[in-house]
């Protein structure tokens, strides 16, 4: 399975959450400890190795805040 | 490493302005991706209509006009006439085009003006706070229609692309969604077509995004889609309702 | 010399396209149907745009998607019509884009008639549109010179970045008169069309055309940026002819069709050794101030303001004239035209017509 690499560019997420209910290994979450400069709980991984890089996230982001990057 | 999915060049650096989860964001990236792809950004004129995407001129990397509310169709073919081998669309929700701008948009299909109109139908007015479209839903509580939407006081939702299925101008005409990866990979196949047969002269090309409004909706995000999914799309059936370039269905 | 017999409306669509116009924008509304009528045949002859949109009002933001991606843009109609397009005219204003307007004027308010009238004085010299902005306004009086100043239209509208109206009235677009054509054009330094949205790769920037400004700060500079224009327009294009106007015991203020029927009033009147002017705006928008500030009439017993309406220029003359001399009105309303007797009568009872 091809191994992704995901980066946010966390300053425009807004925490709308549609990239961890899309994401189909559910490795994404809302850090609610954590917000941006607009006040936003922004987006993490919990686990980096299961990403199979198939960009569902990227897709769905409304402010594509999201890339992904594949070692295939 | 290589790039699997990285933000297109179609759209520029300005922070979308819309609210968190609204799809106008995914419309948008969609949009942007197949002018890109097309290879025609520098070939392109937006026309901005009046609502949340009015700011949309910010946001594509293209010229942009920015349009009277309901008068960018209008706009639209005084550009196109003058620039017939540049690529024109308009971005317009249900209230610049289902509502106000209805006479601009069905004439400008009539005429055949081959430009490609992006109609993003979340059946509420964003911008001004939540009131009734023409598209809202029976029974759709929104700002002015506070009990619901009733039929015999407000009449039923209007179905653009029916309509326009019958002006033989419209060469490209297709309902979709953005309510899952699946219907958002179709949205953009279909985008594509429309600006493709614009490209090729074809005639007038509507694509009718089902799109939300989670904050006047007063849902989630995610909530949100699937209310498109379970509410509006029974309502506003997702289909290819014109397409010139394949011959059986006229 | 090339003269020759045309109608009003066909000699303003000729003139337009003598003009440089490349694409109209119309709607049928009498009496101003031969314009799009004419053009709708010529223009596409040679290759140019022609639309008959669905309504006025978008008719007039055809024009303003044509003049933003840089082209000479023209809409004509008539009074209702002209009324529809207000929105548009104060995008085209707000956005800085060029374009030309001709509005044939006809009897109000409401559907009103189809006959002459001057009843849109203050539709098209105060705008029915929103925010500060100004329409330059030309009130030609024969053909010959709506043919020339329309010629001239498209190089003002581009020199200022914005609209020009031409207005005439009913009358005037149906009558034939003979005219050339050829008359030369007074020449223009015209700024380059950089604004224009023609597509990235045929410019340096993005262009973007917009009239929407939310911070407040940002609006209120452009607002001050569009008064300066307006200001220049004020010192460059104020136009009005002065006639007769040598020691009057009365001097009129009359413009268009009303200016020639004043012409053989005044006539008549010398023969009654009562000597009367006329003091005939051509711009009326900008408003000829000038021409009453410099007025040095020692006889002077009163000025008689002559319109086919019931008073709007009239302000304009009062406000002008600030207080210096009598001021009378004697108009008529409804698309009735006076004729020169109704105009000796006014004169010769000024006294009875002077307004409080």
């Amino acid at each position: 399975m091809p191994k992704g690499i995901l980066t946010f560019e966390t300053e425009k997420c807004k925490g709308c959450g549609l990239c961890v209910a899309f994401c189909p290994v559910k490795i994404l979450y809302l850090d609610k400890s954590t917000m941006n400069q607009s006040g936003y709980n922004i987006i993490k991984i919990t686990d980096p190795d299961k990403c199979i890089a198939c960009a569902t996230c990227a897709l769905m982001c409304p402010d594509s805040i999201i890339t992904v990057e594949v070692n295939n | 490493m290589d790039i699997k999915y990285k933000k297109t060049n179609g759209l520029t650096d300005t922070p979308l302005s819309y609210c968190p989860g609204c799809s106008h964001g995914i419309v948008h990236k969609l949009v942007a991706e197949t002018l890109e792809e097309l290879g025609v950004l520098g070939e392109t004129i937006a026309i901005a209509s009046v609502g949340c995407s009015v700011f949309s001129y910010k946001f594509f990397n293209v010229d942009a006009v920015q349009a009277a509310h309901g008068r960018a169709c209008a706009v639209a073919t005084g550009v196109k006439r003058n620039l017939p081998d540049r690529i024109v669309f308009t971005y317009q929700g249900d209230g610049d085009l289902a509502s106000i701008g209805i006479a601009e948009t069905i004439h400008a299909a009539n005429r055949k003006e081959n430009i490609t109109v992006i109609f993003i139908n979340n059946c509420i007015y964003g911008m001004t706070g939540g009131q009734m479209a023409p598209t809202s839903l029976i029974g759709q509580k929104t700002t002015t229609s506070q009990t619901g939407r009733k039929s015999d006081v407000h009449g039923n939702p209007i179905h653009i692309s029916e309509m326009f299925s019958q002006i033989e101008g419209v060469a490209y005409l297709e309902r979709v969604s953005v309510c899952n990866p699946r219907q958002v990979r179709n949205a953009k196949k279909a985008i594509k077509k429309a600006f493709t047969y614009q490209m090729e002269k074809k005639g007038f090309t509507m694509i009718e995004v089902l799109s939300s409004c989670p904050v006047n909706w007063g849902m989630t995000p995610v909530d949100a889609l699937k209310w498109i999914e379970e509410k509006m799309t029974p309502v506003f059936p997702l289909k290819v309702f014109k397409d010139l370039g394949d011959e059986k269905n006229v | 010399m090339a003269k020759q017999l045309m109608k009003g409306n066909e000699a303003i669509a000729r003139a337009a396209m003598l003009g440089g116009l490349d694409a109209f924008f119309g709607y049928p509304i009498t009496p101003q149907n031969e314009v799009p009528e004419y053009l709708s045949r010529y223009m596409l002859e040679e290759g140019k745009v022609f639309v008959q949109s669905e309504s006025e009002v978008a008719a007039i933001n055809m024009v303003y998607g044509a003049a933003a991606a840089g082209f000479r843009a023209m809409t004509s109609s008539s009074s209702p019509g002209i009324a529809l397009k207000q929105e548009g005219i104060t995008y085209l204003c707000g956005s800085e884009l060029p374009c030309v307007i001709c509005s044939v004027m006809r009897g109000g308010p409401g559907l009103g008639s189809i006959q002459p009238s001057q009843g849109d004085y203050n539709q098209a010299t105060r705008g029915g549109g929103n925010g500060d902005y100004h329409v330059i306004v030309f009130a030609p009086e024969t053909i010959q010179e709506t043919i020339d100043i329309m010629k001239e239209a498209f190089d003002i509208a581009d020199y200022y970045r914005n609209p020009v109206m031409i207005l005439v009235d009913g009358l005037i677009g149906q009558m034939m008169e003979s005219v050339d054509l050829t008359r030369p054009v007074k020449k223009r330094f015209l700024p380059e069309k950089d604004f224009a949205t023609t597509g990235t790769n045929h410019h340096n920037k993005r262009n973007v055309v917009n009239s929407l400004y939310l911070e407040s700060a940002e609006l209120e500079a452009h607002n001050l940026a569009l008064k300066k224009k307006y200001d220049k327009v004020i010192i460059n294009d104020t136009r009005y002819e002065l006639i007769n106007m040598e020691d009057p015991d009365y001097v009129i203020v009359a413009f268009g069709t009303m200016s020639r029927v004043c012409r053989s009033a005044i006539e008549t009147l010398s023969e009654k050794k009562i000597r009367v002017g006329i003091i005939r705006p051509i711009s009326l928008w900008p408003f000829p101030n000038r021409a009453f500030e410099t007025l040095e009439a020692p006889h002077l017993k009163g000025i008689l303001v002559v319109e086919m309406n019931l008073g709007q220029m009239l302000t304009d003359v009062i406000v002008a004239n600030n207080g210096k001399y009598p001021i009378g009105f004697y108009g008529r309303a409804g698309g009735v035209v006076p004729d020169p007797s109704n105009v000796v009568d006014a004169i010769v009872h000024f006294k009875d017509l002077v307004v409080k």
